[in-house]
């Protein structure tokens, strides 16, 4: 899986303010092999990746067997980035995309994904709280369950705030991410932030 | 048909285009809209591409679809030819022909460019190159 999940491009034109990065392809490939075979989350499913970017969760998951994956992403340059991405692997027949703003998806309202997965925006001094926004999207949307990357120092706020009757609240596994130097105004060669990867599970 | 985008010193052919599938999903969210589901496509460049039948793929997603939206959505790109105006309650449906109607209008029509028309404000969202557009502007959020 990680080894199909390294030719995957990378964004040709990463923007700052929509904290453009592709997630690291052995990740990936480890936290949705995980979703699979722990949780049986993505065979034969019909998923959802939010912010899809440059579709390295999309490819994941239909390598994973997910029977379908609607991908939406905000960007025209990333869009195209996935599209050429899927081309090469040859998955457009599995995959939906539609250009959409997260914070406002255009989905009817009774539907509903069996698994959502994504890698949000953290947010920054511009849009504060859009990592949680992300979220709430996505519970919204989804019958089973939703698997995100979250800073490790919201957990305890995410867990206070989702955790209930109705939803289950897991960590997965932490790790560091190591963000890129990509954009000019970053001084250092890369960035580490603690993250978790987490599960979110309906009923 | 297939269009060709370049990156670096390579072309790439993608063939991602909205299908019957996707757009059974999609909904108007302008603000002030009640029911903005089905938008009414309109397209003068449609195209199909061959797709493998996998008939326990399309008896699965019956279920999920607004069938009627289907139908009607199929009938204004013409390709509705065959396919039932009600699916019949029998969970295990698998008349064949049938469902290779489905699979055909489903996933083998192809909207290349096009417009996806609000139900309450008339608003045009655009197709283009394959891709619905479906992003609002200041104003309409």
């Amino acid at each position: 899986l990680e080894s199909y999940l390294q030719d995957v491009q990378q964004f040709s034109s990463p923007k700052m303010h929509l904290e453009q990065y592709p997630t690291d392809p052995h990740l990936a490939a480890s936290v949705l092999f995980t979703a699979e075979s722990s949780y049986g989350d993505l065979q034969g499913k019909h998923v959802l990746d939010l912010g899809a970017g440059c579709g390295m969760l999309t490819i994941g998951c239909v390598l994973m067997g997910a029977e379908q994956v609607t991908a939406v992403e905000l960007d025209k340059d990333a869009i195209r980035n996935l599209e050429e991405n899927l081309a090469e692997m040859e998955m457009e027949e599995m995959c939906g995309v539609v250009q959409a703003d997260v914070t406002s998806l255009p989905f009817r309202d009774n539907l509903q994904f069996d698994t959502v997965v994504m890698n949000p925006p953290f947010g920054t001094k511009q849009n504060e709280g859009i990592d949680m926004v992300f979220l709430e999207a996505a519970l919204s949307r989804c019958r089973g369950a939703v698997y995100s990357f979250h800073k490790s120092s919201t957990r305890d706020y995410i867990v206070n705030r989702f955790e209930s009757d109705d939803y289950k609240v897991e960590v997965i596994a932490e790790m560091r991410f190591q963000i890129p130097k990509m954009y000019k105004v970053h001084r250092k060669k890369e960035v580490f932030v603690d993250v978790d990867f987490i599960r979110i599970s309906a009923g | 048909v297939v269009s060709t985008q370049s990156t670096g010193n390579y072309f790439i052919q993608t063939n991602l285009r909205m299908k019957l599938l996707t757009h059974n999903m999609l909904k108007s969210h302008c603000k002030g809209v009640v029911n903005g589901f089905p938008l009414k496509i309109t397209s003068n460049q449609v195209d199909v591409k061959e797709i493998e039948f996998n008939p326990d793929f399309i008896s699965r997603m019956l279920s999920r679809l607004d069938w009627t939206v289907f139908v009607q959505s199929a009938n204004l790109l013409g390709v509705g030819e065959g396919l039932p105006d009600m699916l019949p309650e029998d969970q295990d449906f698998d008349d064949e022909d049938v469902l290779k109607k489905i699979h055909h209008a489903l996933l083998e029509v192809e909207v290349i460019e096009g417009e996806l028309e609000c139900p309450e404000t008339g608003r045009k969202f655009p197709i283009s190159k394959g891709i619905p557009d479906l992003r609002l502007n200041e104003d309409e959020k």
